[in-house]
């Protein structure tokens, strides 16, 4: 009785969930939070066009990212600033970094009463975050605003507590702009910060800025686009003032395509990057993928996938706020995933072309 | 009349039970009985026993693991983490003075506002209150303990910090600004906000349990006080509170306990910085607010350690706190509250 009601489940069972009989290949990813809403998106859109892949990607920071894609827990991980050369020499070497996006660094302020944007050079930047600047009424802020009525108030510096790739961007930038800045404090996702309140997260810097008259603090470009908030306008290498958006943005990773040249491995940072419309404070973000997997059919159905986010996907990166990558890089990144290998042999034809299967 | 006395009962008037037959101790039907009611007795305590023990040995695991895990950072700093005052990444140097400093400041801040407030909700319940007041009152207050912490913060950010920069600090300043704790300039994120935070946070807890304490001392205490001719308040001070004094310390210990586990809503309103200072208008940082904010993207394994090794810390602080804690309550209750119902 009990031998015949299990079988009758088993076939209920199989016949109430199709999906188990067609071939179904899961990925795993984890990593970086700030492209984690466009990653959501892609992988949603993706899944409503193919549904024989299953796609799961947890935002647990770029740290936890990078352990766990060398643990080989994940297939496949998500970072906002590169690995290191000994991070990669820990794992012999088997991964590729692919930028899926561009993201920017803005400054962002509270001075109520002053309604024009407030222009920043690199080094005023700097010496603010140093401390050394104190009063929004200084001589140097004044001098670059002519127009502005800054009022004599302390300038509150807010940075991020919690470590992040923002962070990591912003003093990234202010390393290359200030010598000082190298030397006493340096780049990371977590700094010791020679002045300034923390808060945590995008969130708990713009509410603490937002809080405090006379407070700076640095977000997200999509982050500060979004909340429109007030942005201040930062001078780029080329010496043209530029106010923080998508296109400019874009410009700065066309900037730097000559320097990087086509067999780069992208891990550049884009920071202070060349070209008259260029913003200074922008960055690539990666997926970590591996030279080789054990699993072809994994392989394929995961450089299928990030192929499509690199060219179908991107039309949804502006409505999100992130910036597209430039179309002259694809074919660089197209000739990186060639190279992907299953078990010594290529794990993925290439491009589709209308009429072909994959 | 000693004979009609009863005599003492020197041999029961019981069959004494027969000896266990040797050979086939299964055969006796009583004996049967007997060894089943032992085997599922001894089931029975051996689960109760596992279960009993598992507790302190998960807390020996979470110890092996934080020490474990910290090896690396206790190598390489040694005894001078606890008192650098660097946390710098960058450059690998890790001290973590300031987060304890902050912790105990903000912790010891909370208490010195929890505790009046809370001892005078429970007293307030206790003796003062009209009957059909007390269940409210005491449902609002220990509803403050339902709220989650992360609200909290919220409601710090948004109410409780501009609260304070327009209707507190100013006379603050104006009348305790010459001593070196009310100096400075008040940004908003501070350890003021943080100990006011935590200092709501651990009202609940601190109240209900005083009231538990108050309501187990005898009306007679109170009664022969007032017959005395002490008033309301000498009553309360005189003849109540020694008596449930070693309950009340553990009420405070308990509030102390959760105020130096605090996670999300200190980290949202205390300003986060790895720096000392004297004054509660500066910001600070406390060890579990640290952990939380850099625990996920500490890249190298040599941060991960030092973390490791602040968590390390916070452990041994709660336990040496709740051990200081039992102590006093021994300590106490030997004195004056000898029986006393209320431990």
């Amino acid at each position: 009785m009990l031998h015949r009601s299990l079988i009758t489940l088993g076939i209920i069972g199989t016949l109430a969930s199709p999906h188990l009989l067609t071939a179904q290949v899961r990925l795993n990813g984890a990593g970086a939070t700030f492209p984690n809403i466009i990653y959501q998106t892609w992988i949603l859109t993706y899944n409503q066009k193919f549904d024989n892949v299953e796609i799961n990607y947890q935002s647990i920071g770029s740290g936890g990212g990078i352990r766990q894609f060398s643990d080989k827990t994940v297939d496949f991980g998500g970072t906002d600033a590169p690995m290191t050369d000994s991070a990669m020499a820990a794992i012999g070497g088997n991964v590729l970094h692919i930028p899926t996006v561009l993201g920017a660094v803005v400054p962002t302020y509270s001075l109520p009463g002053v309604t024009q944007p407030v222009k920043f050079t690199p080094d005023v930047l700097a010496d603010i975050f140093l401390g050394k600047i104190t009063s929004w009424n200084d001589a140097r802020l004044t001098s670059i605003n002519p127009g502005l009525d800054l009022p004599k108030q302390d300038i509150i510096v807010v940075h991020r507590s919690d470590g992040s790739g923002t962070s990591y961007v912003w003093t990234d930038y202010l390393s290359k702009v200030s010598p000082e800045w190298q030397q006493k404090v340096g780049r990371g996702t977590s700094v010791n910060w020679p002045v300034g309140l923390g808060g945590r997260g995008n969130e708990g810097v713009t509410a603490t800025v937002r809080q405090t008259p006379g407070a700076i603090g640095y977000v997200e470009l999509g982050y500060a686009l979004i909340n429109k908030m007030s942005v201040g306008v930062v001078r780029n290498s080329a010496g043209n003032w530029i106010t923080p958006s998508l296109e400019s943005v874009t410009a700065a990773a066309q900037g730097a395509m000559d320097a990087m040249g086509p067999n780069t491995d992208f891990r550049v940072s884009l920071t202070d990057s060349p070209g008259a419309q260029s913003y200074p404070i922008s960055s690539f973000t990666w997926l970590l993928v591996r030279k080789d997997y054990p699993d072809a059919a994994k392989a394929r159905e995961l450089l299928k996938f990030v192929w499509w986010s690199l060219t179908d996907g991107q039309a949804k990166a502006a409505g999100l706020g992130y910036a597209p990558l430039p179309k002259e890089m694809r074919p660089w990144i197209e000739a990186r995933l060639r190279a992907v290998t299953a078990a010594g042999r290529p794990a993925w034809r290439g491009p589709v072309t209308a009429g072909t299967s994959q | 009349m000693t004979d009609t006395f009863p005599a003492p009962m020197t041999t029961l008037p019981i069959e004494p039970l027969p000896p266990p037959p040797p050979d086939e101790p299964s055969a006796d039907p009583r004996w049967q009985t007997l060894r089943s009611l032992n085997r599922s007795d001894r089931i029975y305590q051996r689960v109760l026993t596992g279960f009993a023990l598992a507790l302190p040995f998960l807390i020996l695991v979470i110890l092996g693991v934080l020490f474990v895990n910290s090896l690396p950072a206790l190598k390489r700093f040694g005894p001078s983490f606890v008192w650098t005052s660097t946390w710098d990444p960058v450059a690998e140097v890790y001290g973590a003075a300031p987060m304890i400093f902050g912790t105990l400041a903000s912790s010891f801040l909370a208490l010195l506002i929890a505790v009046p407030l809370a001892l005078g909700v429970a007293i307030f319940l206790t003796e003062f209150a009209p009957r059909w007041l007390r269940q409210p009152v005491a449902f609002l207050v220990e509803l403050l303990a339902a709220i989650p912490s992360v609200v909290y913060g919220l409601w710090g950010i948004f109410v409780l910090i501009p609260f304070l920069r327009s209707y507190v600090v100013p006379p603050l300043k104006a009348v305790f600004g010459w001593t070196p704790f009310f100096q400075g300039v008040f940004y908003g994120n501070s350890l003021l906000a943080g100990g006011i935070i935590l200092a709501i946070m651990i009202v609940p807890y601190i109240a209900a349990v005083s009231r538990e304490v108050l309501l187990a001392v005898p009306t007679s205490q109170r009664e022969a006080a007032l017959a005395m001719g002490a008033t309301r308040w000498e009553a309360v001070r005189s003849a109540v509170l020694p008596y449930g004094r070693a309950g009340l310390i553990g009420a405070i210990i308990l509030g102390l306990g959760r105020a130096l586990g605090e996670t999300m809503a200190v980290t949202m309103v205390i300003g986060n910085r790895h720096d000392i200072g004297v004054s509660v208008f500066l910001p600070a940082y406390t060890m579990a607010a640290a952990i939380a904010n850099e625990f996920s993207e500490a890249t190298t394994n040599m941060y991960l350690s030092a973390l490791f090794e602040v968590g390390l810390i916070l452990f041994v602080l709660t336990v040496v706190v709740n051990a200081v804690a039992r102590i006093l309550i021994w300590r106490v209750a030997r004195g004056a509250a000898v029986g006393s119902k209320a431990l």
